[in-house]
Order: C-alpha cells, then sequence, then structure tokens
C-alpha cells in the first residue's frame, strides 16, 4: 500500500490535518483567550465564532476535496456517456443524476459535453438530470452543510439535490423536447475520443492533489468571506431578526428564496456561511436551502452558455422545471421541520 | 505545425495558449497557433471537456492545462506527423 512516495505524502497528508482538526477546538479557544476582548460581548461572540469556524471548515474541505478527487478519478465524461448511453427513462434520470455527482464536470464545458452527450446517443432527459445533478450537488457546499449543521443537513442537501435532478430530467425527458435543441447540434459527427491511459493508484493520488489545489485554492477566499459575514451575523443581528420573513409563517417565503436566488450567481463556498447564519436567526430551513439551492444550482452564466445549443423555449422549461423542483423540497422540508 | 487551442475563451484556455506559446519559444519552434471557439467545430474533434489542445489535426489534451514541459514533450511526440 506505502510502496511509493507519493503513497506515503496522502497518508501524511490526511494525518496533518485530521491532527490539526482534532486539537481545533483547545487551540481556538486558546487563540480567543490572548485577544484583548470583553468576555460575553458581541466583539467576542463575533470573533470566537470566526476563529474555530474559518480552519474547521477549511481543514475538512482540504481532506474532503481531496478524497473526492480520488473518487471521480474512476469517472470521466466519456465514461459516463456510455454508462448512460440509449438508457430508459427512469433508469436514465437515475443514473445520470448519480454520475453527476462524481463525474468530473466544469460548467465551463456544459456545451461540448451536452454535445458528446447527444451525439453518443444519451437521451434528453437523462443528459438534464446529469447537467442538474452536476453543478447543485457540490462537495464544498456538502462539506460546508456537514461542517456547519451536522451530517443530517448535508444528507438532506444532496438527496434532494438529486431527487431534483432525476424528477426535472425525468420529466424533461417527457415533455419530448428534442425539437427545441439547436438541429445542428445533431449533425455533429464527432472523432473518437482520444484513449484514455491507464491510470495507476499514484495517478489517482496526484489526481486528488490536483483537485485540491484548484478547488480549495479557488475558494477559499470566498469561505473565510463568507464566515466573516456569517460570524457577523452571529454576533450583531438580533435572535429571530429572520423569523419574520423568512421563516414558516410566511408562505411567500419559498418562491421569494427562489427568485432571489435565481439570478444571484455565488459559488457554493461563499452562500453557505450566509445560509447558516440565516438559519440562526429564525429563517426555516426549507426556505434557506431553497434559496442556497436557487443561487448554485441554476446559474446564470451556464444557462446563457447553454443557449448555444439550446432553443430558448428549452432553456425556459430547465429553468422553470428546476425552479419549481426547488420550491417544492423547500414547502416540504418547511412542512416536515 | 498548426497547434490549436480549442475552448470557449474559459481562463484555463488562455493559460493554456500561453504556455503552449512559451514552449515553442524555448524549443526554437515555430508554429501556427489558432484558437478555435466554436462549439460545433470543438464537438467535431471528439472532446467533452475544454480546454483541449491539437498538434496537428491530433488532439493530445483535454479538460486540463498540462504542465510545460508535458506540453513540449507532447509537441515532440506528435511533431511532423503531417
Amino acid at each position: 500500500m506505502l510502496r511509493t512516495k507519493l503513497r506515503r505524502d496522502a497518508l501524511a497528508f490526511v494525518a496533518a490535518v485530521s491532527i490539526l482538526y482534532w486539537f481545533l477546538q483547545p487551540s481556538a479557544d486558546f487563540v480567543v483567550s490572548l485577544l484583548p476582548l470583553e468576555h460575553g460581548s458581541r466583539l467576542a461572540g463575533t470573533v470566537s465564532f470566526f476563529v474555530f469556524e474559518a480552519p474547521k471548515v477549511l481543514l475538512l474541505l482540504l481532506i474532503v476535496v481531496f478524497v473526492i478527487g480520488i473518487v471521480r478519478s474512476y469517472f470521466s465524461p466519456e465514461k459516463t456517456r456510455r454508462l448512460l448511453a440509449k438508457r430508459s427513462p427512469l433508469v436514465g434520470n437515475v443514473m445520470g443524476g448519480t454520475l453527476g455527482i462524481v463525474t468530473p464536470f466544469c460548467s465551463c464545458s456544459a456545451v461540448p459535453l451536452f454535445i458528446g452527450f447527444i451525439e453518443a446517443g444519451v437521451p434528453l432527459g437523462a443528459t438534464f438530470s446529469f447537467l442538474i445533478a452536476a453543478p447543485m450537488i457540490n462537495e464544498v457546499a456538502a462539506v460546508l452543510l456537514f461542517g456547519l449543521f451536522g451530517w443530517r443537513t448535508a444528507l438532506i442537501y444532496v438527496s434532494t439535490g438529486l431527487f431534483i435532478a432525476i424528477a426535472a430530467g425525468f420529466v424533461i425527458g417527457k415533455l419530448k423536447l428534442e425539437r427545441y435543441v439547436e438541429e445542428w447540434v445533431y449533425s455533429v459527427k464527432a472523432a473518437d475520443p482520444m484513449a484514455e491511459g491507464r491510470k495507476d493508484f499514484d495517478d489517482r493520488i496526484r489526481y486528488g492533489f490536483t483537485a485540491v489545489r484548484d478547488i480549495v485554492g479557488r475558494v477559499w477566499p470566498y469561505v473565510l468571506a463568507g464566515i466573516a459575514v456569517g460570524a457577523g451575523i452571529h454576533g450583531y443581528v438580533p435572535q429571530d431578526f429572520m423569523a419574520s420573513f423568512m421563516g414558516k409563517s410566511a408562505w411567500w417565503a419559498v418562491p421569494a428564496a427562489v427568485i432571489v436566488g435565481v439570478p444571484l450567481y455565488s459559488n457554493a463556498a461563499g452562500i453557505i456561511p450566509i445560509v447558516q447564519a440565516l438559519l440562526e436567526k429564525g429563517a426555516s430551513l426549507g426556505t434557506a436551502l431553497a434559496f442556497m439551492m436557487a443561487v448554485v444550482g441554476l446559474s446564470f452564466p451556464e444557462t446563457i452558455i447553454l443557449r448555444k445549443v439550446l432553443k430558448l423555449q428549452l432553456i425556459a422549461v430547465f429553468v422553470g422545471v428546476v425552479a419549481a423542483g426547488i420550491i417544492i423540497v423547500g414547502y416540504l422540508f418547511n412542512f416536515i421541520y | 505545425m498548426i497547434i490549436k487551442i480549442l475552448g470557449s475563451g474559459c481562463p484555463n484556455c488562455k493559460t493554456l495558449e500561453r504556455r503552449a506559446q512559451q514552449a515553442l519559444e524555448e524549443m526554437n519552434l515555430s508554429a501556427e497557433i489558432v484558437e478555435v471557439r466554436d462549439f460545433r467545430e470543438i464537438a467535431a474533434y471528439g472532446i467533452m471537456h475544454t480546454p483541449g489542445l491539437v498538434i496537428d489535426e491530433k488532439v493530445v489534451s483535454a479538460g486540463n492545462v498540462p504542465k510545460l514541459e508535458e506540453i513540449k514533450s507532447l509537441i515532440t511526440a506528435n511533431m511532423g506527423s503531417v
């Protein structure tokens, strides 16, 4: 198992992060005790929140992004489309949504990916299940939810995201909207994909470290900014401030959260600490979840880029069906909790 | 030699283009670098993630930005195939 230097490095990395995580609470308490803060004051609350939460989330991110990176090295868009080609409705949607979580995906490649799927005979519905799940169920978001709310909320997020992807893809497939894909897409004759080299476990570890550099390297400022805003709300916004307009009693809160959330474009990392703060001050879980999913799942740039291969009608159906799914999930959670 | 960068102008595509340029300069080679932004053309190369690197009509990498040294060896390996 530990035959190569890289494998030992990987183990050392995981061990180092775990040890730091283990000592986080005492070290954070120690740092806070060194600061000239009045105990129990608003500022003290804000600062100790930040000093504990920020490193905690960053450490969790390092580990999870590394592990997901290794998992993703077993998947590729080429393999995924082979698995999805000519699948019957429901099965295709379930597989499309699930593979959307584990296949490496960047929304900047949404168009070539769409063309590649359609060209290989992947049904439109399964393609959409994939395209909805891939950005919506995001490992950074899952980590933040796990770190800040616990595993139940993280699980709720992943399973409802998957459910929306499957259901929305199924509906889009049933509506027979193939004619709203730009005609030229069907006439693309693509060359055979480049042969994939064989990967050994060292390559997968390298892939994991690259993912850590790319993803954590890109999102850490947003994470810190988000937690800082969250810490500010934690310390300064009065309890139940949000309850009046983001609480359960306001029936319009869920659709309003989605309408506000769709045009907002942020990565998952920046939005979740804010959602945490909202929840803490009395916003209900369904409303906060709907807001987050609308921001993360329906991104404006991706929709615009998809216009190159989809006619306006299909874009409208796509956004409409996903938004409806998010609203239903929001109400459902407000109803349950 | 013609080197094509396939991509929609994303930051990674720009990085790849700069790096390919640098590789050529350091290898004292001259080649035409063409940026391909049209999705029809990109799709015809059979790639599903950008940026793609094409040397003399052969796709040599897709979905990531190879390091400078890797680009150099890709150029050496695929040079003069046309």
